[in-house]
Parts: structure tokens; C-alpha cells; sequence
């Protein structure tokens, strides 16, 4: 009895944590990220190849303004050399409030700033967007579907940017655009990717899907940097105790023994 | 320690002895930690330690984070990405604080209801269960009082929610939710004071801990049985019992390294699956987010807060009956701190005077159905607030109270308890001693089982 409700809590606290993200869901794919599970890691390649999509196409407008372009280099992530952070940094400005005698001044950015904000107020910050939006829900509130396939936040990207039909209305002077994806079934982000956008240095396909999920992916990494460091921690964390914990069922199988003995010698009268 | 006698320790060199007529403290940690506990605990007793290492996690994680958190409106976002990003093992002390809480409310949750079903509430145990509803609430108001901490969308307008159930009061709803924000909405006033408080409270959460034990060391442990240790004799008390270490310790210990291993699995693997997508997006007092929840374990209460609205019959005659003052929002406010309270006064409303529901039958059924309605409730507070989800939640309200209120004195007067073993010695040797018992006289030859 105490076993059976232990697991029904078990499962139950799991799954209603992530019973809470509601409302009408769009249509999300299950991709197949290489970062999904506890053996997950990031592709570097696909990573800077969701920088390039990020740089040429989304930065237009949105904004990555909790990573600095050091993190660029960080094992675990896009691993870009040295002298090409530096390079990409430059391409950027930043406001420097100590320049022209403290009345502050735009400079090319080094390796040490973040990216810049977003350009139109519309849009809004990338950073955290894989951890702020889930990709799955459900079923009936059990949180199931999280617990199986992953928060979803990549997912949620990629088809969303994969997600337009083409139709377009416009409501109070905006115009929105269909997409599958989004919730309530109109967005009003124009469609930002229609296929070979960019052109990738090693051949890599650039139709509408791919692109999308490779620039979810640098997405992915850029609102959890250091997820290869945490799974790694995890198994460490794992391990240990899993040996900890044997090593204590042996100290108190043998500790108990004799007491346990001693009861079965001299039964219950 | 009172009441089971038991050895206690005795300075024998000079320098032990000097110190003990001092200060008696090698004595106090020695008649804490050889505490004679009921040799038949089972493994729902070592939610105490899992609990104590809990505080300790949650103090030790959050002392740290303290050292690179801003607790500003424009800066404590950012900081908690600086800590993600930049502070050496910043993200995995801060997964761990954040599931932290959700272990910490999960094993409370084990260990009320195992009071609950074990009858550890009642008599003499009073306190210790009264203590132990206190530090409930203490948490819930420090787990909530963190959540609204990191400043996203989520805390914000938990925050607003949470506070608006003080302006439910009647008449002086209003000014004492101004006065706990600290302004008219939650703001940067909002922000500092819940951090002071948030750092504040574990530690008077800590002290409460310290009497908790102190209480159940006074009256003893309970155990499956709910029979008393005899305390007559110490060879009698010896035959009932074992000391606290090792052999306690080390089983507690083998537990929590098992509790642990899939604790670190949740943090390395799936951090975020407890939290709430929407809290990694900034504080914006001008978006509502569609979907305001609060954290799992705030669930099952805040399912009842939403039970009661304004059509429930009791509702419309309460209304009534106070001439308009109390209305539906202030109905479920007080529903909602009712639920807690009506548990501490569990040792007065059950009438039987079998303490555990091991010898309960009818008990039984109604304490499983007590968990699953739990279950619901949280479930239920999770949901969207429907017609069916309303009702859900009104009858599961109703039941928790019911379970209180009705169930546990009436089950008292009209349940034929089962018969319960005459010592704990006896329930141990019945449990152990099922097998064919080895010879006399011989040892056992077959090594620790």
C-alpha cells in the first residue's frame, strides 16, 4: 500500500508540474534534436549553422541580450575559434556609456559584451525562448507528453518557423499571418524563412525545415549553455550515490542482521 | 530524555568531566543521537531525515546564490542568468535549490500523510503534529516568497494573485495588501521585502525543527503499530527498541542516497519539467499571462481557494447570513487557510482511541481516498477553471473537509478496530520470525541476509 501511493505521488508530482502550461496549442512537431535526452549533446555543426540563420535572418529584428559573444568559444557550445568570436563580435555595435568623455558612444563590440537587444519593440529578447515556450502539453493535464518527449521549447521553434500556410489577414491595421504552430492560429511575425536564406560553407540543406531547426537549436543553446555541463553533473551525481546508496544497503543488511536473527529464533509467543 | 529509560552518558575522563559540569553538550548529542526509537519502524519513517537534509540543501544553495543575486525589479532577472551562465557551477546550484523545493514539499507530503494513517497525531504527540502544520505553512510562504525572486512573468503575477487573497478581507482587505506589497502592485518594495523574508524564514523554519524533535523525543517515536514502547523497566524498553544509531541512522541514510540518485536525475536531466515555461520571461506588469498557476505543491489549497465561487450553496448562504461581507472571494480564502488549519486540530476530531490505522479497516478506506482526493485536488488545480474542473474541486473540498470534520470523530464512535499486537517486540518477532525458526542452540550459519 505505502509503495503503491509512494509511486502515485512520484508520478503525480511529475506530472502536474508541467500540467500548468495551457490554453489552445498549436501544432507541434516532435523533431529529432541530437540534445534531447539524458545522453543528448549539442551538434557544434548544427549550432553554427543556427548562429549563421540567427545572425543573417532573425537578428534583423530580435534580440540575444543575455549572451555575451565570449560564450561562443565555450566547449558545449558553437566552439568557435578565438579569432572568429572576435570577428563576430565586431560586426556588432554596442553603446559604451564611458566613451566621448562620458557622455557614452556606439563601438564595435568585443568578445566580453552580449549581443545586442531587439530592434523593434515587437519582438522579443531570444535568449531564453527554448525555456520559455513548451512545445508539449498534456494529455488531460498529467503532464505525460514533458515527461516523455521534453519540455518541447525547440520543437515549438523550429515548427513554428516552419509553421506558415501562406494565408494572411489583417485585424485592427496589423496584418497576421497563418501559422499551424502558434496559438490561436495567427502570428503576427511574417514569415522570416522561405528556403535557401543562407548558404551554409559546407553544403548543408537550407530548405525551410532545416533551417529552422538548426537555428532552434542554437536557440537551445543559447537559454541553457551549459546543459552539457548539467547531464554530465547529473550522471556524476547519479553514479555516486547509486554506489553510495548500495554500499549503505550493505552496512544495513549486515548491521540489522543479528536483530532480524535474534526475532526469528525466539518467535512472537 | 523523559520517558523511555534508557542509558545516558556519563563524563569518565577528567577533561570530559570538566566540560560537562559546564556545559552539557557532548550529553545532549549523545542522548539525541542513541535515542531509543521503536525497532519496527518501517520505511515511511525516514522522511525526517530526507526532510532535515532538505533544509539543509535548500540553506546551503541559497546562501550561495544570495552572493550573485540583485534583488531588483530591472536587475534580478538578469542575475539569475548571470548565476546560470557565468558563476562557476552557477546553473547546477540553482536547478538544485529550484527542485529542491519541490523534494522538500514532496517528502512533507509523505511524511503528513504517514502521520496521518500511523495516528502520529494523536495523544501525546499533539505538539509535535501542531509544530509540524506551522512549518508547513512557514514553507509554503517561503517557497512562494523564492518563486516570485527570479522576477519573471510567473512570480509577478503570482505575486499579484497571492496578495490580492489579503484584499479579499473585508474592510481592511485592501490596506494590508498594500502594506505586504509595499505599494498598490507588486514592485521593487514587493521584490526586496520578499527576499529579506525568504532568507529569513528557513532559519526560524530551522528552530521550529529543532522543537519538532525536541517533542518526539519527549514522547517518543510512534510506530507502525501505534504501541507504546513499555517503559517500566529499561529491559523491557531494550526489547521494544534500538538506539537511534547506527541503526537508524544508517537506514535513514541508505534511503536518502536512493531519494538523492533520483533527485540528481531530475536536476541533470530535466530541470525545468517541475517549473513553469513562462517564468523565464521578464516581469511585465502589462502582459497577463494566460494561465496564472502557482507551483505543484501550492495546488491541492489553491484548487479549494477556487472551489467556492459564488453559486456553491454554502457560499450564497454564508453571504447571507453575514449580511454581504463575506463573498465568494473571501469564502475561498478562508477555505483555503481552513484546509491547513483543520489539520493541526486532527488530534482532537479523531475519536478512536486505536492510534494506527493498521487496526482500522474502515479507517482505511477513507484515509487511501483522502490521498487520491489529494491527488485530484492538485490535479484540479492545475486545470483551467471549468465548470467540471469547478466541481471537481468543490466535491474534493468538500471531502477534505469532510475527512476532518465528519469522518474522523463519527469513524471513532461506530469502527470495531482490529486487535493490536501487546508490544512492539511482538510485532517485530511476528514480522521476522515468519520463517521456520533455526534451531536452539545453534548459530546461524547463513551470512547477513
Amino acid at each position: 500500500m505505502i509503495r503503491l501511493v509512494t509511486t502515485a505521488f512520484v508520478a503525480l508530482g511529475l506530472s502536474v508540474g508541467a500540467a500548468h502550461a495551457a490554453g489552445k496549442a498549436g501544432k507541434i512537431v516532435d523533431f529529432d534534436f541530437s540534445f534531447e535526452g539524458p545522453f543528448g549533446t549539442y551538434d557544434v555543426n548544427q549550432l553554427q549553422r543556427g548562429l549563421q540563420v540567427y545572425t543573417e535572418i532573425c537578428s534583423a529584428c530580435h534580440g540575444l541580450e543575455q549572451v555575451a559573444f565570449r560564450t561562443l568559444g565555450d566547449s558545449g557550445g558553437p566552439e568557435l575559434p578565438e579569432a572568429q568570436v572576435r570577428a563576430y563580435a565586431e560586426q556588432f555595435e554596442v553603446w559604451d556609456p564611458t566613451l566621448f568623455d562620458g557622455e557614452g558612444d556606439f563601438r564595435p563590440a568585443t568578445p566580453p559584451d552580449h549581443f545586442p537587444g531587439s530592434n523593434i519593440s515587437n519582438a522579443p529578447d531570444l535568449s531564453l525562448m527554448a525555456k520559455a515556450r513548451a512545445g508539449f502539453h498534456g494529455p488531460y493535464g498529467t503532464g505525460l507528453a514533458q515527461f516523455f518527449n521534453g519540455m518541447g521549447g525547440a520543437e515549438y521553434i523550429a515548427s513554428l518557423l516552419a509553421g506558415y500556410t501562406g494565408e494572411e489577414k489583417e485585424e485592427a491595421g496589423t496584418i497576421l499571418y497563418e501559422n499551424t504552430a502558434f496559438p490561436g492560429g495567427w502570428i503576427s511575425m511574417s514569415p522570416p524563412l522561405w528556403g535557401d536564406d543562407v548558404e551554409f560553407i559546407d553544403g548543408s540543406p537550407a530548405d525551410i525545415e532545416a533551417l529552422s531547426q538548426d537555428v532552434a537549436a542554437f536557440l537551445m543553446w543559447s537559454a541553457e549553455p551549459k546543459m552539457m555541463a548539467r547531464k554530465q553533473a547529473g550522471f556524476t551525481g547519479v553514479i555516486m550515490l547509486t554506489i553510495l546508496a548500495v554500499l549503505l544497503y550493505l552496512t544495513n543488511k549486515r548491521l540489522w542482521a543479528p536483530v532480524k536473527r535474534a526475532a526469528k529464533q525466539t518467535p512472537a509467543e | 530524555m523523559a520517558g523511555i529509560p534508557h542509558d545516558h552518558y556519563e563524563p569518565k575522563s577528567g577533561g570530559e568531566k570538566w566540560l560537562h559540569r559546564r556545559l552539557p553538550i557532548v550529553s545532549l548529542a549523545y542522548d539525541t543521537l542513541m535515542i531509543p526509537t521503536p525497532k519496527n519502524l518501517n520505511w515511511m519513517w525516514i522522511w525526517g531525515i530526507v526532510l532535515t537534509f532538505c533544509l539543509a540543501l535548500q540553506i546551503v544553495t541559497g546562501i550561495v546564490l544570495v552572493m550573485h543575486y540583485t534583488p531588483h525589479v530591472d536587475m534580478a532577472f538578469a542575475s539569475i542568468e548571470h548565476i546560470m551562465r557565468n558563476v562557476n557551477g552557477g546553473h547546477m546550484i540553482r536547478y538544485l535549490h529550484m527542485n529542491g523545493a519541490s523534494l522538500f514539499f514532496f517528502a512533507v507530503y509523505l511524511h503528513i500523510f504517514r502521520g496521518l494513517y500511523y495516528g502520529s497525531y494523536k495523544e501525546p504527540r499533539e505538539i509535535t503534529w501542531i509544530i509540524g502544520i506551522v512549518i508547513l505553512v512557514l514553507m509554503m510562504a517561503t517557497a512562494f516568497m523564492g518563486y516570485v525572486l527570479p522576477w519573471g512573468q510567473m512570480s509577478f503575477w503570482g505575486a499579484t494573485v497571492i496578495t490580492g487573497l489579503f484584499g479579499a478581507i473585508p474592510f481592511v482587505g485592501e490596506p494590508i495588501q498594500t502594506w505586504l506589497l509595499g505599494g498598490p502592485a507588486p514592485d521593487n518594495a514587493t521584490l526586496t521585502r520578499f527576499f529579506s523574508l525568504h532568507y529569513l524564514l528557513p532559519f526560524v523554519i530551522a528552530a521550529l525543527v529543532a522543537v519538532h524533535i525536541w517533542a518526539f523525543h519527549t514522547t517518543g517515536n510512534n510506530n507502525p503499530t501505534g504501541v507504546e514502547v513499555r517503559r517500566t523497566s529499561k529491559e523491557e524498553a531494550e526489547k521494544d527498541t534500538l538506539p537511534f544509531w547506527p541503526y537508524f541512522v544508517i537506514k535513514d541514510l541508505f534511503a536518502l542516497a536512493v531519494i538523492l540518485a533520483i533527485f540528481f536525475a531530475v536536476v541533470g536531466f530535466m530541470p525545468n519539467y517541475l517549473g513553469h515555461p513562462d517564468n523565464y520571461i521578464e516581469a511585465n506588469p502589462l502582459v497577463t499571462p494566460a494561465h496564472i498557476v502557482p507551483e505543484w505543491y501550492l495546488l491541492p489549497f489553491y484548487a479549494i481557494l477556487r472551489a467556492f465561487t459564488s453559486d456553491v450553496w454554502i457560499v450564497i448562504a454564508v453571504n447571507w447570513l453575514t449580511g454581504g461581507i463575506v463573498d465568494a472571494k473571501f469564502f475561498g480564502v478562508l477555505a483555503m487557510f481552513a484546509a491547513i488549519a483543520v489539520m493541526a486540530l486532527a488530534p482532537w476530531l479523531d475519536t478512536s482511541a486505536v492510534r494506527s490505522g493498521k487496526y482500522r479497516p474502515q479507517f482505511k478506506w477513507w484515509f487511501w481516498l483522502l490521498v487520491v482526493n489529494f491527488i485530484v485536488l492538485m490535479w484540479a488545480g492545475a486545470m483551467e477553471a471549468t465548470d467540471f474542473i469547478a466541481n471537481v474541486s468543490l466535491i474534493g473540498s468538500a471531502y477534505w473537509f469532510g475527512y476532518f470534520l465528519v469522518i474522523l470523530p463519527l469513524l471513532g464512535v461506530i469502527e470495531k478496530p482490529l486487535e493490536q499486537p501487546e508490544t512492539i517486540e511482538d510485532d517485530f518477532k511476528a514480522h521476522y520470525g515468519k520463517e521456520k525458526p533455526a534451531k536452539a542452540g545453534i548459530v546461524d550459519p547463513t551470512p547477513a541476509e
